[in-house]
């Protein structure tokens, strides 16, 4: 299922990547002018990116090296245990907005922890599908047009989070067995 | 709001460092993250260039005009600051769709591609417009049909369904962008997020 999905991803990436010049060139565009002529901006967009970037990912590193996550993750009480909120559940949703790599690293000790079929992998597992590096992004795409004012674009994107936090919660309370 | 934010984070982690001991992993972290943060831009240049190159093909062959006025009748809810058939439809609906597949390779110069293209309709350079925050919003909130990465890690614990999640994990998607597309709609109206 896995694999089938990976070469139809292929697939579509091959053709927008092969369709695009051959329409260009029936069209009369000089394909490999044209090419990179736009492959031109993206080294400059690229070093656009650092500063903030950097920004970013200094704070986020430094959160996550002093241990701050795991020391919230302590303070849930028992009682929410029952429903499949362990620790490594709530560490997965705090660290989730912050760093992609570090979240899917929490959820390969939760499947080592529990093993692959249990609850809380299943349900860790839902919880990384359904969310993004909330603050990656917004440095990325924010870095790379110089915009340092984002407005509510955190807010609402961490609210998107916690929201998809508590439905993978509810949907995995329905589909698996706790 | 990102001021308070980074300061939190900052301070923060200084402070828990200093109360657990843990100062030295903190002060190595600052190091380690500012290079990793250069290695990651540095990875982005190649398929950075690759993308903008073939969007300029598409530009130049009258495709990206024509998908956007085909695509703006759609995103003009979500976008109503958008004017009919401009570029931009172009290509947020393309790193939409990258993102729906999965393909990070592509909706990451896509969406850069598509922050550009709100750029030119900002009015003010240096603050985030509301169509950009929407954009933000909706691609920090996922958009990917099938949670690839998830799915490999179960598989490779030795999941026998991995693929099991990826029904829970579209609702659970479906939930998250629509708070998105909400939260933006309703914070874009408060005072203190004005500009």
């Amino acid at each position: 299922m896995s694999e089938i999905s990976a070469t139809i991803s292929s697939a579509l990436f091959l053709l927008i990547l092969g369709g695009i010049p051959l329409y260009g060139y029936l069209k009369g565009v000089k394909v490999y002018e044209a090419f990179v002529e736009g492959a031109k901006e993206g080294f400059e967009t690229a070093v656009t990116i650092i500063p903030y970037l950097v920004a970013i990912l200094v704070a986020v590193g430094m959160f996550r090296a002093s241990g701050s996550i795991d020391y919230v993750a302590s303070l849930i009480p028992d009682s929410l245990k029952a429903y499949g909120l362990t620790p490594e559940i709530i560490t997965i949703g705090l660290i989730r907005p912050l760093s992609g790599s570090a979240s899917l690293g929490v959820l390969g000790e939760t499947i080592s922890t529990y093993g692959a079929n249990s609850y809380q992998a299943m349900l860790g597992a839902v919880i990384i599908g359904c969310s993004e590096t909330t603050f990656y992004v917004a440095a990325v795409y924010f870095g790379a047009v110089s915009i340092a004012k984002m407005r509510y674009a955190i807010p609402a994107g961490l609210i998107a989070d916690a929201v998809g936090f508590i439905a993978a919660v509810i949907v995995c309370s329905f589909f698996f067995a706790y | 709001m990102i001021n308070t934010i980074w300061l939190i984070l900052i301070l923060g982690s200084v402070a828990v460092g200093l109360l657990s001991l843990n100062l030295n992993s903190v002060a190595n972290s600052v190091v380690t993250s500012a290079s990793e943060a250069f290695k990651i831009a540095l990875g982005l240049t190649g398929v950075m260039c690759l993308w903008l190159g073939i969007m300029k093909i598409a530009e130049k062959s009258g495709l990206v005009e024509r998908f956007s006025l085909l695509i703006s009748p759609i995103l003009k809810y979500v976008f109503p600051e958008i004017p009919k058939g401009h570029p931009a439809f172009s290509s947020i609906s393309m790193n939409f769709i990258a993102n729906m597949l999965g393909l990070n390779n592509a909706a990451t110069p896509l969406g850069i591609k598509a922050m550009h293209d709100l750029q030119s309709l900002n009015e003010n350079k240096e603050t985030a417009s509301n169509s950009m925050c929407m954009f933000l919003a909706l691609n920090t909130s996922s958009l990917q049909l099938i949670p690839a990465g998830a799915i490999a890690l179960l598989a490779a614990g030795g999941s026998t369904n991995p693929t099991a999640i990826t029904f829970p994990t579209l609702i659970a998607t479906a939930a998250s962008t629509l708070a998105a597309f909400f939260a933006v709609r309703l914070l874009c109206r408060m005072r203190r997020f004005k500009d």
